[in-house]
């Protein structure tokens, strides 16, 4: 009997105006001891089969077709305080951002002993006995001064194993878990993984593992099964449907995937999606007013930055002396030349973001220089100096859903710039913009828009837009695509690799994820604890990576090309 | 709930200073007042005084020294609990004050009873059954509820209870006992048919903020990740509701409460007058009116030291709550 058995699940949102389908006649089925991957795109209702299996389905969602067996048994002929018996005890789960899992106001041990105490019945101290002896299943180090710590006392992976510890704690037969690495760096990732397999190993665990991620998908599970707007498109054993994947909409997916064993010149793009028809752009670089500096030999590069520091001192108060100041950017040289893509890789907290900030002089180094064709940017400058410098050197954020102002129209977000620097009048400002959206994929239509009515790869395009109103020639990109799904991040990575060759931009790649950078760049400098520990060519790094950090980021990739 | 470590000492010795630092300033502006709102000498002594009675009244009250000494006799003079002589009654400030304290403080805190009290288990049941009648009507009530000035909804009070139906006395504060100092009207049918309706009409504001606050607080708290999760380890729905939002939501909302308990005891003026209460509120109106500028300025005082204290208590409160500040 298999342990869990979904036919023909339909879950529908019905709202005002229509109902939305989130989930259309899905099928699967899970033994115990396997890892059954769910994999999609945002939107393709991978967490939704989570949260119908849990009876969990948020506000107006309902079951509306199909049946869910868990060990023979119904659930949908479950009452609610059965299925709450159900959650937790027999089946748990695990969510996406460790950091706000956990309730800040109580003890790791209080809400590990509450929930045994809860569901096993057992008396506080033989509850605490178990949690204690969780917290070690799950690898957390020295327990008994841990468990009566904090949330936040623990770092993000930390606290990804306490959740673990928690959705374990009555020892449940099936685990959902939903993206339960996206938020982690990669060293930390493969830990929490191989942690997941270990426990599959030792209680016979199922595991449902959501993810967008196709590396994980490829070296965690046993089946897998690719959705497509709330449909399955295609299941079957891991190895053998990324290997020979059958469906279209699979094919396009894999290939959307960057690849890290070797360099193309493009990505693929998922090309059974709509709306991705070629563009003639060859009109918008002719009228591109910036400088082109893709065949530019300089004897000076464009930016040199040298030895620059930035600690950050923990408040300060007349009473406590000043803690030790956390060094972000240690002692940190670099130069970009004219047109190179030039990439900074590490993990969370190694101060990549930071020499970014620095760069567009958001912060102030503590010592060093930063020189832009020559000429010194940082400490006081002139007003006209510093405005010039600033027009030539734009930047891209992460979050496009949080980098745009939500209640100005697209065309004034994209005029904005232009209109401060009096590059043009309003009128002026707006032909341009019209041309920027052209020249990125964007109707006329969007103009006028607010940022809400677009999707995450469109608002990044509109924060593309922004940074290409003055016409800089140095852009700096800060994880631009890690809130993206891959078809998407392919498109985002295509348009700026299309702004490298036809408008000569030269460019600062700022990622944590290793394929993407050996896709876009041409030279990459590895960060560790705010100091560069490695810099070199990209190609050099992926063939024949010299310090041993670099080494271990690329052995802890998860990859589906290996 | 847990060791309070030494941050923590050096948390509330910070907040101690900074509470020192506030009272400085406080006293500097009611010295102010003293000094330069008119001429006290001229309030002091009769039409008919002479230039030299004046002069010996100048010389009496220390007038001639140069204001940085004044200020600093002022302070001092407060830190033993010499507030001066009331231009009006010619008595000891201090004492006129100490007499009526006690019917501000038992009004206020009634009212702030009251307003916990309701406010919030109202706020919680908006939270939960957002669609249920009973929320829809809580919330239009709480709204009329702080539409209506004070005053307005003290007068309707008495015209109901008082001159409609007769049950409760519309003016004054009695049933007293005297403990000591204090006389209170808390222990006694009749003190609390005098006090019922002012510390009512006190708290509608109180309630109507603090419902409307856990409510929010409460809604924002669901949605968050940590509550999903409760919720998905199988936590039945009373601990899920009242162990793990509850508390979240309660943080925030101590410190509004705390404040406005500040605002309650000073400025409890407009009911007090509506109700004849015999509170400072009162007093402070009286010396108004008299241009009795010793009252004025030492109940400036007390007001500020009263925001101060209950702003240390507060950030106290927080700090036991929540383990974050805690460890600091």
């Amino acid at each position: 009997m298999s342990l869990i058995e979904i036919k023909n699940l339909s879950v529908s949102y019905p709202s005002r105006r229509g109902v939305f389908k989130a989930l259309q006649q899905v099928s699967l089925t899970l033994q115990a001891g396997e890892i059954h991957g769910l994999v999609g795109e945002s939107g393709a209702g991978k967490s939704t089969i989570g949260s119908a299996i849990m009876g969990l389905l948020e506000h107006p969602g309902e079951i509306s077709g199909g049946e869910i067996h868990f060990c023979g048994e119904s659930i949908g002929e479950l009452s609610d305080s059965a299925l709450q018996q159900l959650r937790g005890s027999a089946i748990g789960m695990i969510f996406q951002d460790p950091l706000t899992s956990l309730n800040p106001l109580m003890s790791v041990g209080q809400q590990l002993i509450e929930t045994i105490c809860y569901h096993l019945k057992l008396s506080k101290s033989a509850a605490k006995e178990r949690a204690l002896a969780l917290l070690k299943e799950v690898d957390i180090p020295q327990p008994e001064v841990r468990i009566n710590q904090y949330p936040h006392q623990f770092s993000g992976g930390m606290r990804q194993r306490v959740v673990i510890a928690l959705a374990l704690c009555s020892e449940p037969k099936l685990l959902i878990a939903d993206e339960p690495t996206t938020a982690l760096d990669v060293s930390v990732q493969a830990q929490i993984l191989e942690l997941i397999k270990r426990l599959v190993k030792k209680h016979q665990l199922g595991v449902i593992l959501v993810t967008h991620d196709m590396g994980v998908i490829a070296q965690t599970t046993d089946k897998v099964t690719v959705l497509f707007r709330g449909k399955v498109v295609e299941s079957g054993p891991t190895q053998q449907l990324l290997a020979a994947p059958e469906h279209r909409y699979t094919q396009s997916l894999l290939s959307a995937v960057p690849r890290s064993d070797k360099k193309m010149p493009r990505f693929t793009q998922v090309s059974w999606l709509d709306g991705a028809k070629p563009l003639d752009k060859t009109d918008f670089a002719r009228d591109w007013q910036g400088e082109n500096n893709l065949h530019q030999s300089n004897a000076v590069p464009m930016l040199e930055v040298k030895n620059i520091s930035l600690s950050f001192k923990a408040k300060s108060s007349i009473f406590s002396k000043t803690a030790a100041p956390t060094k972000a950017v240690d002692d940190v040289s670099f130069t970009v030349n004219y047109g190179e893509v030039f990439g900074i890789v590490g993990e969370s907290g190694s101060g990549k973001s930071t020499i970014a900030r620095l760069i567009t002089r958001l912060y102030n180094p503590d010592s060093g220089s930063i020189h832009y064709r020559g000429e010194s940017v940082v400490g006081k400058l002139q007003k006209q100096h510093l405005q010039n410098f600033r027009r030539r050197c734009q930047m891209i954020f992460q979050d496009p859903y949080s980098s745009i102002n939500p209640r100005m129209r697209v065309r004034d977000i994209i005029a904005e710039p232009i209109l401060l620097y009096g590059l043009n009048d309003r009128n002026g400002a707006y032909q341009r913009v019209a041309k920027l959206l052209d020249y990125l994929g964007l109707e006329q239509a969007a103009a006028v828009k607010y940022p809400h009515e677009f999707s995450g790869g469109q608002r990044q395009r509109i924060s593309i837009a922004r940074a290409l109103a003055t016409e800089p020639s140095l852009l700096i990109c800060d994880e631009p695509t890690s809130a993206l799904d891959v078809s998407i991040q392919a498109q985002i990575l295509n348009i700026l690799k299309d702004l490298q060759s036809e408008l000569g931009l030269t460019m600062i790649f700022i990622s944590h994820d290793l394929p993407v950078i050996r896709q876009m760049c041409d030279k990459v400098a590895v960060m560790k604890a705010g100091k560069i520990v490695e810099l070199t060519e990209s190609e050099t790094l992926f063939t024949a990576a010299q310090h041993s950090y670099s080494q271990s980021l690329l052995k802890l990739m998860p990859d589906m090309h290996r | 709930m847990g060791a309070i470590g030494l941050a923590m000492y050096k948390y509330l010795l910070q907040r101690l200073v900074q509470g020192i630092l506030v009272m400085l300033v406080v006293t500097f502006v009611a010295f102010a007042i003293f000094h330069f709102l008119g001429d006290p000498v001229n309030n002091m002594v009769g039409e008919s005084a002479t230039d030299a009675d004046r002069q010996m009244v100048r010389l009496q009250l220390g007038l001639d020294e140069p204001v940085i000494v004044q200020y600093f006799k002022f302070v001092g003079n407060i830190l033993q609990g010499d507030f001066g002589i009331s231009y009006r009654t010619r008595t000891s400030v201090i004492e006129q004050m100490a007499v009526r304290l006690p019917a501000t403080l038992e009004l206020s805190l009634v009212s702030g009873f009251f307003s916990i009290l309701f406010g919030i288990p109202m706020g919680i049941y908006c939270a939960l059954q957002p669609k249920s009648w009973l929320s829809r009507n809580f919330l239009v009530g709480s709204l009329v509820g702080i539409s209506i000035p004070t005053f307005l909804s003290g007068l309707l009070l008495i015209y109901l209870f008082s001159v409609t139906l007769g049950w409760l006395p519309s003016q004054g504060r009695g049933g007293l006992v005297s403990l000591g100092w204090w006389d209170t009207s808390l222990v006694t049918l009749k003190g609390w048919s005098y006090i019922i309706m002012p510390a009512l009409t006190l708290c509608i504001y109180q309630l109507t903020l603090i419902t409307r606050m856990v409510r929010a607080e409460m809604q924002e708290v669901i949605r968050t990740d940590y509550i999903k999760f409760a919720r998905a380890r199988g936590l039945s729905n009373y601990i899920v509701q009242y162990r793990h939002a509850l508390q979240n939501s309660l943080v925030p909302v101590v410190t509004i409460i705390g404040l406005q308990l500040g605002t309650v005891v000073a400025f409890s003026i407009i009911t007090e007058t509506v109700f004849n209460w015999p509170g400072l509120g009162q007093m402070f109106i009286q010396s108004i009116e008299f241009v009795d500028i010793p009252v004025m300025s030492a109940y400036l005082i007390f007001v500020g030291a009263f925001f101060v204290i209950l702003n240390l208590i507060v950030d106290l409160v927080y700090a036991l709550v929540d383990p974050r500040l805690r460890a600091a």
